[in-house]
């Protein structure tokens, strides 16, 4: 099965529901709006995405969004296997909430804890929304927002060495 | 003095620190113990069970049949009581500094730390993470190890850089006799390593 | 509508019973780790009534060592040896995908040549891998000889990654359009002396750990992962195939050669550790048979630099001369500030614990944007909180043990 069938049967599913649809590398993904998040996850559950293969956070600081996506495929169904369906929202950059996806795929209960510590994102209803793997005093720094910055020595010299 | 049980016992009342800082003066000094203690504790390093990050990988090869290190006199062994060496693979996080800390804490004395990789001396490949610690800042360490990862052989080598270091300069008997380490300090963490657990 | 009404389906599969039982008096509390007797820098808070587990909860992050973070830094093909100390006994299956994700993104496909040479890397790495692991295994469940047979066993493979890539572990060998060095001269003799040798090697393998009765008395019937809960949790790997699940990323997406090479891929139905020790034993032999085939392709087919010509036709004279007298792609200027077409890309391979994920994103900079991994043991680890409550706590190192749990690789 390729990204164009499995399209049109995220969409038979997701039929009602407004969703915008990205394209990408390998995978596509349906964006909608945190209100029917969840209907639509159960929904792509029924149509057989059985499993959270990634929860992918990514920080748009211009634009002021963190898109959350959750990547989803299928073990049971073998043809669905193949490829990789996003189901996400997008939530304002300041005081982030969005309702849990755990009731609907537990494989997505650890990943929505990393994200909280990561980003701060605040998952409501999740049943142990504890830290993961950071400390507290190092994720109260956010360390994957953009805001968060590490330095890098550079590769090329800019300036000659002296001496 | 005669003591008061009255069938002739004595009770010897004198400097006890002093009479002990001789003795043991003696024993080490002019009886030689020293050396053997040397001797004896260089062929008889126990690194713990402690797998702090990837090195372990070649530090599991390292005891393996191949380079077989057990022959040097050393093996890892699974209780930090038990031990007398402490193994650093590679990068220490914030959150296993604790673990570190802790466990070279309940080795008895006189132990010895060998540091194993390039993000053990200055981090490494991950020089600029927020969430890793350099192990001198945690523990002393006696031998490092550069590479990333070292070569079962490279660590073998170390243990044996080790064996020569106690030996030659007599880092156990001086540590007997002194009470403390003469050559390294003994290193305090200037931030309490477990400071996120205990709150 | 309320969440909770997704929450039916959950119960429908038995996961609340398992979380915990309710019993207030006479439980401990039990820290395992991070320091204890096996390999893991990772801790287990354990709650036991009298012998048996009730709650885990597995406390990650002891290696955590922010490589999502350090690759927006760093330029691209800097980050290969970055995300290959993930899992470093493993290196090639962990970076391919990564590479597969920037060609994707690029538009590129490397020749032939190159997709042979990294699939027999990657299958020469996830023979060491599942040998590490058994390795880890046996000391684990107090096998010791196990643990000396395959640790010794593995440097035959090792030996020959060293030959093929010039180093033990760290091998840095896919790059974008290709791979790093052509095959010397004796390799294939060499490859298949040690494919022989393996094939004989496996029979006593199977011999002394997994038919021997001792063992089987530990692994039999612990850890159990029924099918559908294996699908529910999302578990990767040996440990889904060995519940019944046919996935492998090699199938579900071939990558590199493996749409070209015959295998075969197990799946065991009883779920249980001892199954999971099975299908790492099948899939070294059907890495063996892979090695083999694409040994023989390699023989078979001219040598010519394995890597894309959008890099090499632009090359320097030097960098062909160093081709051709040692076999070696010398890596290009431009790939140190090369700079990615703005777009995004996942990709997926199948490493020894498991299928791992990339996602890349950029935005037309000559760093990455977002790097995100989801890796086998990340995905693997929620099987303590829901599958050891219920067993003996003498049976958590044969769970542990059994997936194969790999921390470096779980905490990133």
């Amino acid at each position: 099965m390729d990204l164009a069938q499995a399209r049109k049967i995220v969409e038979e599913a997701l039929s009602g529901i407004e969703a915008r649809v990205e394209e990408g590398r390998g995978f596509i993904e349906f964006i909608v709006s945190k209100e029917n998040l969840v209907e639509a996850a159960s929904r792509l559950k029924k149509a057989g995405f059985d499993h959270v293969k990634s929860l992918t956070v990514v920080d748009y600081k211009a634009e002021g969004k963190f898109k959350i996506v959750y990547y989803v495929s299928s073990y049971l169904n073998e043809d669905l296997a193949g490829v990789i369906v996003g189901i996400g929202t997008e939530v304002p950059r300041d005081n982030p909430k969005m309702p849990t996806l755990v009731y609907v795929w537990r494989s997505a209960e650890f990943q929505e804890r990393e994200v909280f510590e990561f980003f701060g994102i605040d998952f409501e209803d999740h049943p142990d929304l504890r830290l993961l793997l950071l400390t507290p005093q190092v994720a109260e720094k956010r360390p994957l927002r953009k805001d968060f910055i590490v330095k890098e020595e550079p590769i090329i010299r800019t300036t000659p060495p002296t001496g | 003095m005669e003591g008061n049980g009255g069938n002739g016992g004595r009770v010897y009342v004198g400097n006890l620190d002093k009479s002990a800082k001789k003795a043991k003066q003696l024993v080490m000094g002019k009886l030689r113990i020293g050396k053997a203690v040397d001797w004896a504790t260089a062929f008889s390093l126990w690194p713990v069970h402690l797998t702090t990050s990837c090195c372990g990988c070649e530090f599991a090869a390292t005891w393996s049949p191949r380079f077989d290190a057990e022959q040097h006199g050393a093996l890892p062994w699974v209780g930090a009581r038990q031990t007398n060496m402490i193994l650093i693979e590679g990068t220490v996080t914030k959150k296993m500094a604790c673990a570190v800390r802790v466990t070279w804490e309940q080795m008895p004395s006189p132990k010895f730390a060998i540091a194993m990789g390039a993000c053990a001396i200055d981090g490494g490949i991950f020089y600029n993470s927020y969430n890793i610690v350099r192990p001198w800042e945690i523990i002393p360490v006696d031998v490092y190890i550069p590479g990333c990862p070292p070569r079962p052989e490279a660590v073998a080598r170390a243990i044996i850089e080790l064996q020569r270091k106690i030996r030659k300069q007599r880092v156990v008997s001086k540590w007997i006799e002194e009470g403390w380490r003469p050559d390294k300090e003994y290193v305090k963490p200037k931030e309490d390593p477990c400071s996120w657990w205990r709150g | 509508m309320s969440v909770w009404v997704y929450g039916e389906q959950k119960s429908e599969l038995g996961l609340e019973g398992t979380i915990t039982r309710k019993i207030e008096e006479d439980l401990y509390e039990v820290f395992i780790g991070p320091q204890h007797p096996g390999s893991g820098h990772m801790r287990i808070i354990i709650r036991i009534d009298g012998d048996i587990i009730v709650e885990a909860d597995p406390d990650m992050g002891y290696v955590h060592r922010t490589m999502e973070k350090l690759a927006e830094g760093r330029e691209w093909i800097k980050n290969v040896p970055l995300f290959e100390r993930m899992a470093i006994q493993d290196a090639c299956n962990v970076t391919v995908s990564y590479i597969i994700a920037l060609e994707r993104i690029l538009d590129i496909e490397p020749p032939p040549r190159a997709k042979y040479l990294r699939t027999l890397l990657c299958e020469i790495n996830r023979i060491a891998a599942h040998l590490y692991g058994f390795g880890i295994f046996g000391v684990f469940i107090g096998h010791s000889t196990m643990y000396m047979w395959s640790f010794a066993d593995r440097e035959v493979m090792v030996e020959l990654a060293e030959r093929l890539t010039g180093a033990r572990l760290t091998h840095s060998y896919p790059i974008p359009g290709g791979a790093r060095k052509d095959i010397p001269q004796d390799f294939p003799q060499a490859a298949r002396k040690a494919v022989r040798y393996f094939r004989r090697r496996l029979e006593e393998y199977r011999k002394i750990f997994l038919d021997n009765p001792v063992t089987r008395k530990r692994l039999e019937g612990v850890g159990i992962i029924p099918k559908k809960i294996a699908a529910e949790l999302g578990v990767v790997g040996p440990v889904a195939r060995a519940s019944g699940i046919k996935y492998d990323a090699r199938l579900a997406e071939p990558y590199d050669a493996y749409d070209e090479v015959e295998f075969e891929v197990p799946v065991f139905e009883e779920g249980d550790a001892l199954a999971r020790a099975w299908v790492k034993f099948e899939e070294i032999k059907q890495s063996l048979r892979i090695i083999e085939q694409a040994v023989d392709w390699l023989e078979r087919h001219p040598r010519e630099a394995p890597i894309h010509d959008r890099f090499w036709a632009k090359s320097p004279p030097l960098w062909k001369k160093v081709f051709e007298a040692e076999g070696r792609v010398k890596l290009l200027p431009l790939m140190a500030n090369m700079k990615l077409p703005p777009g995004r890309a996942m990709a997926r391979s199948e490493t020894a614990r498991g299928e791992i994920i990339y996602y890349v994103e950029s935005d037309g900079k000559s760093t990455p944007y977002r790097v995100r991994i989801v890796s086998p043991s990340a995905r693997n680890a929620i099987v303590f909180k829901y599958i050891a409550p219920g067993y003996k706590v003498m049976d958590l190192p044969t769970i542990y043990g059994s997936i194969d749990y790999f921390p470096p690789e779980a905490d990133r």
